[in-house]
């Protein structure tokens, strides 16, 4: 039943070959911003699991992106903003702060989950709302 | 399926014939199953959301012989949601005879530990018991894409009409503030009328929100849960976590997220472990800390370490928590409509105890239960569904909530989160340290010299047990 629908040809593969340390995705593109150094990345002992980087991490996720954002951001609302709440709150990691002091988002990659709403407290900075039906993030193995 | 033979829709159809329903773009459900979704007046009932609350509500509702209809913004049942990864059954077996016979469980989970980690120290207290993997079970590891696509597939089997790829937009009322009346979809023409809507839409439920049910949003309530999903084989996770081939364990974790109140959890599916952080919003706002970088330094834990070493990234995923238990419940009925599960906070999240899945199927079974009856009875006002609640309150939902309601903010507390992971540790480690020659320091002297080190003070230590006690006794 549903097992045949978990693998679904748009599945995207997991990620074997580019498995490099974080930190390596400077020019990468806005799902990959900025790509922090984890703990696991400077402290894996011979145990530890081989870190993943941003990009990677993400490409395990099947998206069945829509044409339409089903998350907007004001990037004007988002300059006056002190907290940057959602810029670390996002698990995805879909809200990069650029140079002029505003946000960059993509909604590609989205989970969601509705983190970034509910820890906004700038009125009219994030609209959200569900993607329209069947597209999304659509969980194979969680 | 027969009930709904005439109407369902092509992507009903598909479903029925064992087709996968592909990307939408590919299928043809969008455009036919958009025209004459429902002839108004069609249902009887409109459940929304297909987790396991929905499915439960929705095979309670069909069984009753009414004509119900699961709707699921997702492709497909479980592809929106991911948990930590135990199923505690025990409700199930009131609503599905044999359920084990053939529900998609990972493993049976036959060892439960606690550890409670400081930066380098880790104390475990450890269970287990053979008599779990034996039916009836106590708890499986089981994937959400498969468990509910599993549940909702019963919902059909009774009649169900599940209609997948469809995301429930608003809700209909008879006039402005009136009773609701169905809900409106994201389809053309999608507007879908029955007698009465029950919202199991999730934690965000934007339905029960928009009936005006919930009081103010407070992020406080909420935690993020994140998760790595890490392929390691069968035979190895056996070997570390000292399992027989079908039997899985299940670790609560607590003095992992740094600054932020919340803690962690390991569980063992069939041939990956499943490792991931619960973070307190609120906190998780302000700490500068990312949750995969939390979630990174528990994988590299040396108590952990060595459990998930090799372990390859399969899957990465993330989705809220309703932590607040009892006290961010919203009203529970309206006119027209019911709430279940997480989208009425039944999410039982107190520390050792994070069961969710149970209080959804509990919760939509009784409301399946009241609407069914209401139905029938010819009133779904306020009154005529508060026998939803009464159902509540004569089981463990609601009896456990009530317990429990100061869990949350007894657990999330700094205490309890920074001073005593670390107090208890050291207590332990005084107590396994050999002093030779110098003598065995009395329990209670190295107890009072190790609080003194903690700086945690005695009147706050007491009362927190007093409040433990209280909590949990
Ligand atoms: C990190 C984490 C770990 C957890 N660990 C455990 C655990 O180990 N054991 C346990 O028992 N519980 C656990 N839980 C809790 C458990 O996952 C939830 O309590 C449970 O899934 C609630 O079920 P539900 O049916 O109410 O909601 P959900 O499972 O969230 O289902 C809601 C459904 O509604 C659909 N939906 C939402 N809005 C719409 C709409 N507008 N239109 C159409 N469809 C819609 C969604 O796609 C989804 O399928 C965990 C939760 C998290 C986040
Ligand atoms: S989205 Fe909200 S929290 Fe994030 S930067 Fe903008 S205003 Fe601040
Ligand atoms: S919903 Fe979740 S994953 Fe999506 S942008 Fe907001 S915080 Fe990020």
């Amino acid at each position: 039943m549903s097992a045949g629908a978990v693998g679904s040809p748009g599945a995207p593969g997991t990620p074997t070959a580019a498995r490099t340390a974080a930190g390596t995705s400077a020019g990468a593109g806005i799902a990959a911003p900025a790509a922090r150094s984890t703990p696991a990345a400077t402290a894996g002992g011979p145990g530890a699991t081989l870190p993943v980087a941003f990009e990677d991490r993400m490409a395990t996720v099947d998206f069945r992106v829509s044409p339409q954002a089903h998350i907007t951001v004001d990037g004007d609302a988002c300059r006056g903003c002190t907290t940057r709440a959602c810029v670390t709150a996002c698990p995805a990691n879909l809200f990069v702060p650029t140079a002029d002091g505003g946000i960059l988002f993509n909604y590609e990659q989205c989970f969601e989950c509705g983190t970034c709403y509910l820890v906004c407290d700038t009125a009219g900075a994030v609209t959200w709302r569900y993607p329209e039906g069947g597209h999304g993030v659509a969980y194979r193995r969680s | 399926m027969t009930a709904a033979g005439a109407t369902r829709t092509a992507a009903e159809a598909a479903r029925a014939a064992g087709t996968p329903p592909g990307p939408p773009t590919a299928a043809p459900a969008a455009s036919a199953a958009a025209t004459g979704l429902v002839p108004a007046g069609d249902f009887d009932a409109v459940v929304v959301g297909a987790g396991p609350a929905g499915s439960a509500a929705a095979l309670v509702l069909a069984r009753s012989g009414k004509r119900v209809c699961l709707l699921e913004r997702g492709p497909y049942p479980g592809s929106k949601n991911m948990y930590g990864g135990v199923v505690y059954p025990r409700i199930l077996d009131g609503l599905l005879l044999d359920w084990w016979e053939d529900a998609p469980v990972q493993r049976w989970v036959t060892r439960r530990a606690t550890m409670t980690l400081t930066d380098d120290q880790a104390l475990t207290i450890d269970f287990r018991t053979e008599s779990w993997g034996r039916p009836p079970y106590n708890g499986a590891t089981a994937l959400r894409p498969e468990f509910d696509a599993w549940l909702a597939a019963k919902a059909v089997d009774a009649g169900a009409v599940l209609v997948t790829s469809t995301t429930a937009t608003g809700l209909l009322r008879d006039r402005p503030g009136g009773a609701v009346t169905g809900v409106s979809t994201d389809r053309p023409d999608g507007d879908l009328r029955a007698g009465i809507v029950v919202a199991c839409d999730g934690v965000n439920s934007f339905l029960a929100k928009q009936a005006g049910l919930h009081g103010p949003v407070d992020p406080a309530n909420y935690t993020l849960g994140a998760k790595e999903v890490l392929a390691v084989p069968a035979r190895t996770i056996e070997e570390r976590f000292g399992l027989g081939p079908d039997q899985g364990a299940d670790f609560e974790i607590i003095g992992c997220t740094g600054a932020i109140p919340g803690g962690g959890f390991l569980y063992t599916n069939r041939d990956s472990l499943a490792i991931g952080v619960v973070l307190h919003l609120p906190a998780l706002a302000t700490a500068g800390v990312r949750p995969e970088e939390l979630i990174a330094g528990l994988k590299a834990h040396p108590a952990v370490a060595p459990l998930v070493a090799g372990g390859e990234l399969v899957e990465y995923s993330a989705h809220l928590i309703p932590e607040g238990g009892y006290d961010m419940m919203p009203a529970l009925a309206g006119a027209g409509i019911l709430v279940a599960g997480d989208a009425a906070a039944m999410c039982l999240a107190a520390g050792i105890w994070l069961e969710g899945v149970n209080f959804a199927i509990a919760s939509g079974m009784a409301a399946g239960e009241a609407a069914a009856a209401a139905l029938a009875a010819g009133d779904v006002s306020e009154r005529g569904l508060a026998g939803y609640r009464r159902r509540l309150q004569d089981s463990f939902v609601l009896q456990d909530h009530r317990r429990l309601r100061h869990a949350p903010h007894l657990l999330l507390s700094e205490r309890v989160q920074q001073r005593y992971p670390q107090l208890a540790c050291d207590i332990v480690e005084d107590l396994f340290t050999v002093t030779n020659p110098e003598p065995k320091p009395g329990m209670r002297r190295l107890v009072r010299r190790q609080v003194t080190a903690s700086g945690v003070r005695l009147r706050d230590l007491a009362a927190d047990t007093w409040r433990a006690l209280r909590t949990f006794g």
